[in-house]
C-alpha cells in the first residue's frame, strides 16, 4: 500500500507544479466574477444564472484537469524511460496503475475543494443560506463521477497510442454520456429488432455519469437526495472506477513495456 | 485634328452615372444600417440570434419550474406554450394533457434510480418553486420572490431578439405585477417599443401598466386607441394572433369607457370587439344591456348576425 500512496503522492504533487489547475480556476472566478456583476432590472437577488453558469465552468475544468492528467501518466512515463528504473524498484505494475489512479482521484478531489469552495462563497455572499448538505452531496457526488472517468481515461491509455487521441475520444464519450445517456432507453424504444436491442444494451453496459450530474438540484434549491440514493449511486461509481482500474491492471500485466 | 469633346463628353457622362448611383445607393445603404444591429452579438451570431433567443426563453419557462422540464425526448403536449407566458397571457395556451407526468412511469430500474437526482416535481416559481414545495425539508427559505430568477434569461432573450413581442409581454408583466417594479417593466416595453414601432401588443401591455399600477386611464386610453387604430389600419384577413390582440384591445377600452360612463364609447368598441370574440352573441347582450342604459333602441339585425 506504501507503493501505492508514493505514487500517488507524486501524481499530485505534479498537479500542483503544472498550471493547467491554477489557470482554470482563474477563469472560473474571472468569469463567474464578470457574469456576477451584471445586474437585471435593478434586482440584485437574481442568483441561480450565476450558479448555472459557475457550475458549468467547475464541471468543464474538472473534466479538463481529470482526463488531460490521467491520459498523459503512462505515455510520458514510456516516452521519458522512467518506467523502467519505477519498475525496477519493488513494485508490480498494478500498484503502479492502481497509484496513478488514486493520485489523479485525489489531485481531482483536492481541485474540486478549491472550486466548490469559491462556489459556495459565491452563492452564500448572494444567498445568505449555506446548503452545506447540498453543496457536499454535489461534490462528494461529481469527484466519484470522476473517478470513473479517470479509470477509464487510465484505461484508454494503455489501449490508444497517443495521450491527445486518448483524451479526445474520453472528452467525447462523457460529453455523451452526460447529454443523452439518460434518454438512451427512449430513444431504443422508438426502434425495432436489433437495432433496439443494440441500443438498449448499450444503455445498460454505459457507465451512467448523468446520474452524478445533480446540477439542477443545486441551481434550483431542491432538497437533498435521499442518503440510500446517495450511497447507492456512490457504490455504482466505485464499482464502475474499480471495473476499469481492474481492466487497465489485467492489459497493463502484458503489455510489453517498449 | 482629333476632337477634343468626345472625351470631355464621356467624363461628364461618367460623372452624372456615379452621382446617380451614389444617389440611388446612399438611401439603401443608410436603411440597411439602420436594420442592421450594431451590437457584438448581432455582428457575430447572425440570425442564429434567433434561434438562441428561443432558446433562452424555453430556458426562462424551465427556471419557472425550477428545473423540471421535458427534453427533446419527452412529451411535450402539455408545454407547447411555456407556462410562464400563458398565466402572463402573452400567448394563447396551447397546453394539453397532464404537465405534471410527462416523463411517464419510468421504464426500467436505471431511469428509476435515476429520477431521485433530476428534478421530479412539478413547481412554479411564483408559488415557492422547489422551496416551497418541501415544507420542513433542509431547504426552505424565500417564498415567491423565486421568480425573479427567470428575468436573465429573459432580457438576454430580447437582447438577441428584439422582434421577439412575447418576450417584452412576459417580462413586463412578471415585472409589473408579481415584482412591483413597474418603471423596470416600462423602460422594458419602451424599448421594445424602439424595435417594433406601432406593435400593438406592446402598445396593449403598455396601456395596462397605465391603467392597472399608474391609474392613468388618459395615456392607457391613448394607447390602447392607437394599438386598435394600427390593427384596423391593417389588411384583412387579420392572422389569429392580430384577432386575439384586437379582442383584448377593444374588450379593455369598452371596459375603460364603461367605467367612465362614456356608454357610446364603450358600445362602438364592443361592437369592434363582436366580431373577433369567440361569444359574438353574449357580447351583443352587452352591447343592448348598454343601449338600454342609454336608452338607444337596439337595431333588430344586430341580434341575428351570424358568428365569425
Amino acid at each position: 500500500m506504501n507503493n501505492v500512496f508514493a505514487v500517488a503522492g507524486i501524481v499530485i504533487k505534479e498537479m500542483y507544479r503544472r498550471k493547467d489547475f491554477y489557470v482554470l480556476l482563474i477563469l472560473t472566478v474571472l468569469i463567474t466574477g464578470v457574469m456576477g456583476s451584471v445586474t437585471f432590472f435593478n434586482d440584485d437577488k437574481i442568483v441561480r444564472y450565476l450558479k448555472e453558469l459557475c457550475l458549468l465552468l467547475i464541471w468543464i475544468s474538472s473534466l479538463v484537469i481529470a482526463i488531460t492528467t490521467i491520459a498523459r501518466q503512462m505515455p510520458s512515463e514510456r516516452e521519458n524511460r522512467t518506467i523502467f528504473p519505477l519498475l525496477a524498484k519493488p513494485i508490480s505494475r498494478g500498484e503502479l496503475l492502481i497509484g496513478k489512479f488514486l493520485g489523479c482521484w485525489l489531485a481531482c478531489g483536492i481541485a474540486l475543494v478549491c472550486f466548490y469552495s469559491f462556489f459556495a462563497a459565491i452563492t452564500v455572499s448572494r444567498e445568505h443560506h449555506f446548503y452545506f448538505l447540498n453543496y457536499f452531496q454535489a461534490a462528494t457526488l461529481h469527484w466519484f463521477m470522476l473517478g470513473i472517468l479517470i479509470g477509464m481515461a487510465l484505461l484508454g491509455s494503455l489501449v490508444f497510442a497517443a495521450p491527445s487521441s486518448n483524451a479526445t475520444i474520453c472528452f467525447v464519450v462523457a460529453t455523451a454520456i452526460l447529454l443523452v445517456g439518460r434518454h438512451l432507453n427512449q430513444v431504443a424504444l422508438s426502434m425495432r429488432g436489433g437495432q433496439q436491442a443494440f441500443i438498449y444494451g448499450l444503455y445498460y453496459a454505459i457507465p451512467h455519469l448523468e446520474i452524478f450530474d445533480v446540477r439542477d438540484l443545486i441551481i434550483h434549491n431542491w432538497s437533498i437526495i435521499a442518503w440510500p440514493y446517495y450511497g447507492a449511486a456512490v457504490l455504482y461509481a466505485l464499482i464502475y472506477g474499480a471495473f476499469f482500474v481492474a481492466g487497465a491492471c489485467l492489459l497493463f500485466r502484458r503489455k510489453a513495456l517498449n | 485634328m482629333r476632337s477634343t469633346k468626345a472625351p470631355l463628353l464621356l467624363l461628364v457622362l461618367l460623372f452624372i452615372l456615379c452621382f446617380s448611383l451614389a444617389a440611388w445607393l446612399d438611401p439603401r445603404s443608410l436603411a440597411r444600417r439602420q436594420q442592421r444591429s450594431t451590437d457584438v452579438l448581432g455582428v457575430l451570431m447572425g440570425d442564429s440570434r434567433k434561434m438562441f433567443a428561443n432558446h433562452f426563453f424555453v430556458k426562462a419557462d424551465a427556471y419557472f419550474h425550477s428545473g423540471f422540464y421535458p427534453t427533446i425526448f419527452d412529451n411535450r403536449e402539455s408545454f407547447q406554450t411555456p407556462h410562464m407566458a400563458g398565466d402572463a397571457g402573452a400567448m394563447k395556451d396551447e397546453n394539453q394533457g397532464e404537465e405534471t407526468a410527462f416523463m411517464g412511469k419510468p421504464r426500467d430500474f436505471i431511469e428509476r434510480f435515476n429520477r431521485h437526482f433530476i428534478p421530479a416535481t412539478h413547481t412554479h416559481l411564483d408559488q415557492g418553486g422547489a422551496e416551497g414545495s418541501k415544507a420542513g425539508a433542509d431547504l426552505g427559505e424565500s417564498p415567491a420572490g423565486g421568480v425573479r430568477e427567470i428575468l436573465p434569461w429573459l432580457q438576454l432573450s430580447a437582447e438577441l431578439d428584439p422582434n421577439r413581442i412575447e418576450t417584452y409581454m412576459v417580462t413586463s408583466y412578471w415585472l409589473r405585477k408579481r415584482m412591483g417594479k413597474v418603471n423596470e417593466a416600462e423602460e422594458f416595453l419602451r424599448a421594445g417599443l424602439r424595435a417594433n414601432p406601432g406593435d400593438s401588443a406592446l402598445l396593449f401591455e403598455l396601456g395596462r401598466l397605465y391603467h392597472e399600477n399608474r391609474q392613468n386611464d388618459e395615456r392607457a386610453r391613448n394607447l390602447w386607441e392607437l394599438g386598435a387604430h394600427h390593427l384596423q389600419q391593417g389588411k384583412p384577413p387579420l392572422a389569429d394572433s392580430d384577432k386575439f390582440m384586437l379582442s383584448n384591445l377593444s374588450l379593455s377600452l369598452a371596459r375603460l369607457e364603461e367605467s367612465h360612463g362614456n356608454l357610446a364609447e364603450a358600445i362602438n368598441w364592443l361592437e369592434v370587439f363582436k366580431p373577433v370574440s369567440p361569444y359574438p352573441s353574449q357580447v351583443q347582450t352587452q352591447i343592448d344591456d348598454l343601449r338600454d342604459r342609454l336608452g338607444e333602441p337596439a337595431p333588430q339585425a344586430e341580434h341575428e348576425a351570424p358568428a365569425h
